[in-house]
């Protein structure tokens, strides 16, 4: 059963015989497929399972953990089989200051210990995968929307405009990104960024998905940019241009839903590199700002009890990792499914 | 080749200029921002602001602003940080250089030489699980920001380990020049090149030439190297490696910039070496902005002019892109 898109009014008719005798379209197709690779089925679980328990933060906070993940809390007590004890403890008993309780794998109290406010890191780091999570979906939304603008008007009318922005993307790109990241953020800290009537003020998450989503820009123009000028190319489109179509109609109904899957074949990919840029940031102390919390700050923030208590880094970092091994497995099996035509030699490790 | 490598020139001037004119108007005329009190650090005092805007002509024009910037940057380098009492910023940087020329080279010679063993062996045993085992290891070695596994490398021969023979060796968290001492810079150094090159690096790298390896081997002209009766490590090394190394090199130029300016960074700062990226840590820390320009317009420059270098390599591999 061969059925016709609503949105290929104009195909012609060998796009249909090409079509697979399977039927649906590329979208059913796409997920079909993806259902099927058991590896981006099991990533796709343990990222549903990471957003979730992210998710349940304050219900985990509040009901069962008891404690304020955000305010400091030096002069708290808690339950360690059974006795009272003092979460920040005295250490050495020679004044050297003092060690927070290490992990007590009991749910109700201070799970995987307190970090050196005496705050409980496992609700830390829960709150913190939102913040991450958050700044890398975001981040990875905003460069490609600003990106997608930009190649769509390259592409499409190409001449001059094609060949200066395509340049400055080049010229952009030449410029390391981590340190772009870095100088962006810290020329804004004191004062905040504003695009005319736009402020972005320098708490909480907006900067650091403002200045990630920026950086990101010419990595994603290119590949867009490309897939564009190939989609122009297409016999509908030329067919679309024949009957008279707009401008705006041959943008967004004729290239546009055809550069969606370049899209969407991306997205994982991008999340994942943006999660490590932001650890990387905020690890410095220059992505999310306090009293916020990312898996990358908690780790900076730990760096005095390192050797003590190196649950207190290595909780978020195993965060970390398991969510970007998560991204990039997801994002080869996206890909797959969208384009069958990389042949497999042997199956992914 | 010749005209290549001027047209290629050509275009890294461009590119260093844009860059300098980037960095100049992210500092100077991002709207809503005053340069000259960003400049000064936290809670600034009105003479310090006056001196900034002095320097560098704030009240004059956009240009001469410009020119003045590149002026304290590369000609008179009388460049200072006025958060840390007019310390001058370009000797220290100067300082810091060999350091981080260190920790790169290093890092970089590990990225290469095991990125290519462990492609090759994957890709020889395709399908096995010693090529599966690897390349597990490789999409974890992708995931692990680098700070993280230098943590945890820390943690092991700091603190856990360390009383043991295996790691008893290594010294604490700094560095020795290599004149001073060549053996203690080399156990200074050791981890921080393994954890550089292994955090994304040597796992990224495998795959991909492991990827571009299979694909080679399918070509006719391999095909025709093995009719000929050339021996199977020929085959490999002169015919299928040399054309995968082209996608890897073309590569290894862009990350090579992800590496000096990203993971030197959060490298320096795990393991305490005073380079350029602590350095710049410090100056982020303390909001130091001037030392923040000089830093990253140096390490820009740096990443750039190697990769005029790497895409010149990349020509004596790849002779179709030579122009005729």
């Amino acid at each position: 059963m061969t059925r016709v898109e609503p949105s290929e009014q104009v195909s012609l008719p060998t796009e249909n015989a090409a079509r697979p005798a399977a039927g649906g379209g590329p979208w059913i197709l796409a997920g079909r497929r993806l259902s099927h690779n058991r590896s981006a089925m099991a990533a796709a679980t343990l990222l549903a399972i990471i957003v979730a328990v992210t998710l349940l933060a304050p219900l985990y906070a509040h009901h069962v953990a008891h404690t304020d993940p955000f305010g400091s809390n030096l002069a708290g007590r808690t339950i360690v089989d059974g006795k009272h004890v003092d979460v920040l403890q005295q250490s050495g008993g020679l004044g050297l200051g003092v060690t927070p309780i290490g992990p007590t794998w009991d749910v109700h109290h201070y799970f995987l210990g307190a970090d050196s406010e005496g705050r409980d890191v496992a609700a830390r780091i829960l709150y913190g995968g939102q913040a991450s999570l958050l700044i890398a979906v975001g981040a990875a939304l905003g460069s490609m929307l600003i990106a997608s603008v930009l190649a769509l008007v390259a592409g499409f009318f190409g001449g001059l405009v094609d060949t200066l922005l395509s340049r400055l993307m080049d010229i952009l790109w030449a410029f390391p990104v981590f340190l772009l990241a870095i100088l962006i953020t810290t020329v804004s800290l004191t004062q905040g960024l504003r695009f005319g009537p736009i402020s972005i003020s320098t708490s909480g998450v907006v900067l650091p998905i403002v200045v990630i989503a920026l950086i990101f820009v010419p990595f994603q123009y290119r590949p867009i940019r490309g897939q564009v000028l190939t989609v122009r190319e297409r016999d509908f489109v030329k067919a679309a241009i024949v009957q008279g179509a707009s401008a705006r109609w041959l943008l967004w109904e004729e290239i546009l839903p055809n550069v969606v899957n370049t899209l969407i074949v991306f997205l994982p990919l991008v999340m994942g590199i943006n999660l490590l840029v932001e650890s990387g940031l905020s690890f410095l102390g220059i992505g999310v700002q306090p009293p916020a919390a990312s898996w990358g700050s908690i780790i900076g923030d730990s760096q005095n009890l390192l050797y003590t208590r190196p649950w207190v880094a290595m909780g978020p970092g195993i965060m970390i990792v398991l969510t970007v091994v998560g991204l990039n497995v997801l994002g080869d099996g996206v890909r797959d499914a969208f384009d069958p035509n990389v042949r497999r030699l042997v199956p992914a490790a | 080749m010749g005209t290549f490598i001027v047209r290629r020139t050509l275009w890294t001037l461009l590119v260093l200029i844009s860059i300098s004119v980037l960095v100049f108007l992210l500092f100077f005329s991002i709207p809503g921002i005053d340069p000259a009190v960003a400049m000064a650090g936290r809670n600034p005092d009105p003479a310090t602001i006056r001196a900034i805007s002095h320097a560098f002509g704030l009240d004059r024009a956009l240009p001469i602003q410009y020119l003045l910037m590149m002026k304290h940057l590369f000609v008179t380098r009388d460049l200072q940080s006025y958060t840390n009492q007019g310390i001058r910023v370009i000797p220290e940087i100067a300082a810091a250089a060999p350091v981080t020329l260190s920790l790169v080279a290093g890092a970089v010679v590990l990225w290469l030489v095991f990125s290519i063993g462990i492609g090759l062996v994957a890709a020889v045993f395709r399908g096995r699980a010693i090529d599966r085992i690897l390349m597990i290891l490789g999409l974890i070695g992708i995931a692990t920001p680098s700070f993280l596994l230098g943590e945890a490398a820390n943690i092991v021969t700091q603190s856990k380990l360390h009383d043991t023979p295996l790691f008893h060796w290594v010294p604490p968290l700094g560095y020795t020049p290599l004149s001073q001492d060549p053996v203690m810079w080399f156990k200074h150094l050791i981890i921080p090149w393994v954890v550089l090159a292994s955090a994304q690096f040597i796992g990224l790298y495998s795959r991909i030439l492991r990827s571009s390896l299979l694909d080679v081997m399918h070509e006719d002209y391999v095909r025709t190297a093995r009719a000929k009766g050339l021996s199977e490590r020929r085959v490999l090394i002169r015919h299928v490696l040399r054309t995968s190394m082209i996608t890897f090199v073309s590569l290894f130029g862009l990350d090579l910039g992800s590496l000096v300016g990203g993971g030197v960074v959060l490298i320096e700062v795990v393991f305490a070496l005073p380079g350029v990226g602590l350095l710049t840590f410090q100056a982020a820390s303390g909001l130091d902005l001037p030392v923040i320009m000089a830093t990253i317009m140096y390490g820009a420059f740096f990443i750039v002019l190697a990769n005029l270098l790497v895409d010149i390599g990349y020509t004596w591999l790849d002779p179709r892109i030579r122009p005729a």
